[in-house]
């Protein structure tokens, strides 16, 4: 039900995207459904921006993080390609004050909320980008190369 | 440019993306953290060649001190709700006190990472499962919050979560309804980091816990294992522990 009603929506958002004058990465803006994708805060590809083409993703991007995440828990696998921490690195605000998982503004709630999907992601995973002591020492070590 | 060919350029930039950021994540822990071993790439599986395990001198665990359970509460962002008896602890300080001679040794409890974990032979989902390197953990997309594995557990390792959570951090996801443990700070042992407490522990420079691989014989680990007289809590039970206490 979910895949179906995802179909639907990414047809539309691909009618939208090829109607001329419309940029095919401009997600932060209103489209013609009435509702609104913030723009993400970074890019993973200076080419193409997300970690597939933005298509593919509105597509498929859950069996991308259920794929991910079977390997992650499991195996060890810790590429950030298809994980949803480098999901929410990129398209959610550190800022204090930006939009949580349960606002319509927040980047995965966005769609969701339009598409009526519950995901209960967020429920134990990080909704936004959060640098925790660790992770700013790895970096750091990282950095120092 | 057609779409296919931005494929292939940016598939070759994050190629060579991985292979710079993996070698520098290889060398970066010996630069700011105790390094344990070469650190496997991002993209490779763990394999059972390593065993990680864990050697705690009680001698050296002073009574008084719990800086690896507030290094683990801080790590893992365990924050209490102010009722002890459910409140999520995955490493928590023992007192054992001889009662003829008064003798009181302390040491830190946590999950023993058992060859033979009774929590994963309980577990109707498999959501507790041992890893190839011998790390035992609750996949919390199975787990069904049944506590199975909090009955079978000899050591009261594991906690259940009975309220909802927030602003958990992003290597440690947690929430309501499951069950979860010390994981070895998976998240850190797969940078080639030693866990938070095992860290702490030693930045205090009380040197109380040793963590390495049991498999690699020229490890540090293994090297104390050898040389020291070593105990497994509850040994009669044959489980292998992966957590060994020396002077109990």
């Amino acid at each position: 039900m979910i895949k179906y009603s995802l179909i639907t929506l990414i047809f539309s958002l691909l009618l939208g995207v090829h109607t001329p004058g419309i940029a095919a990465d401009a997600s932060a803006d209103e489209n013609s459904s009435g509702f609104y994708i913030p723009e993400a805060q970074r890019r993973f590809s200076e080419e193409q921006g997300c970690v597939e083409p933005t298509a593919e993703m509105r597509a498929n991007h859950m069996e991308y993080i259920l794929d991910q995440r079977d390997a992650t828990v499991h195996e060890g696998i810790r590429t950030t390609q298809y994980s949803l921490n480098e999901c929410i690195d990129c398209h959610v605000s550190d800022s204090p004050d930006a939009p949580r998982a349960d606002s319509e503004k927040h980047f995965c709630n966005s769609c969701h909320t339009y598409t009526a999907v519950s995901i209960d992601c967020f429920q134990c995973h990080a909704d936004r980008p959060v640098k925790t002591k660790f992770q700013s020492r790895l970096n750091e070590g990282m950095g120092n190369e | 440019m057609s779409e296919e060919s931005n494929i292939d350029i940016y598939r070759r930039r994050f190629l060579s993306g991985t292979a710079t950021a993996a070698a520098g994540l290889a060398v970066a822990p010996g630069v700011m953290l105790t390094e344990v071993a070469n650190a496997r790439a991002a993209d490779t599986p763990v394999s059972s060649d390593v065993r990680w395990g864990m050697l705690i001198d009680t001698n050296k665990c002073d009574n008084g001190c719990d800086d690896c359970v507030t290094a683990c509460n801080e790590e893992h962002n365990l924050e209490g709700f102010g009722r002890p008896s459910t409140d999520a602890q995955w490493i928590r300080k023992v007192t054992l006190k001889d009662k003829q001679t008064g003798h009181v040794q302390s040491l830190p409890m946590l999950c023993q990472h058992c060859e033979h974990p009774p929590c994963v032979d309980v577990c109707p989902t498999g959501a507790s499962f041992k890893r190839a390197d011998g790390i035992v953990l609750v996949d919390k997309h199975i787990c069904i919050g049944c506590r199975y594995c909090m009955m079978a557990c000899p050591y009261k390792a594991r906690s259940f979560i009975h309220e909802k959570l927030q602003d958990q951090v992003p290597y440690s996801p947690r929430g309501k309804g499951t069950v979860e443990s010390c994981t070895f700070c998976v998240h850190r042992v797969d940078a080639g980091v030693t866990p938070a407490c095992v860290e702490a522990c030693t930045a205090e420079n009380h040197n109380a816990m040793t963590f390495g691989d049991m498999n690699d014989p020229e490890s540090e680990l293994s090297q104390q294992l050898k040389q020291y007289d070593s105990r497994q809590v509850r040994a009669d039970l044959e489980l292998n522990t992966g957590v060994r206490y020396r002077g109990l």
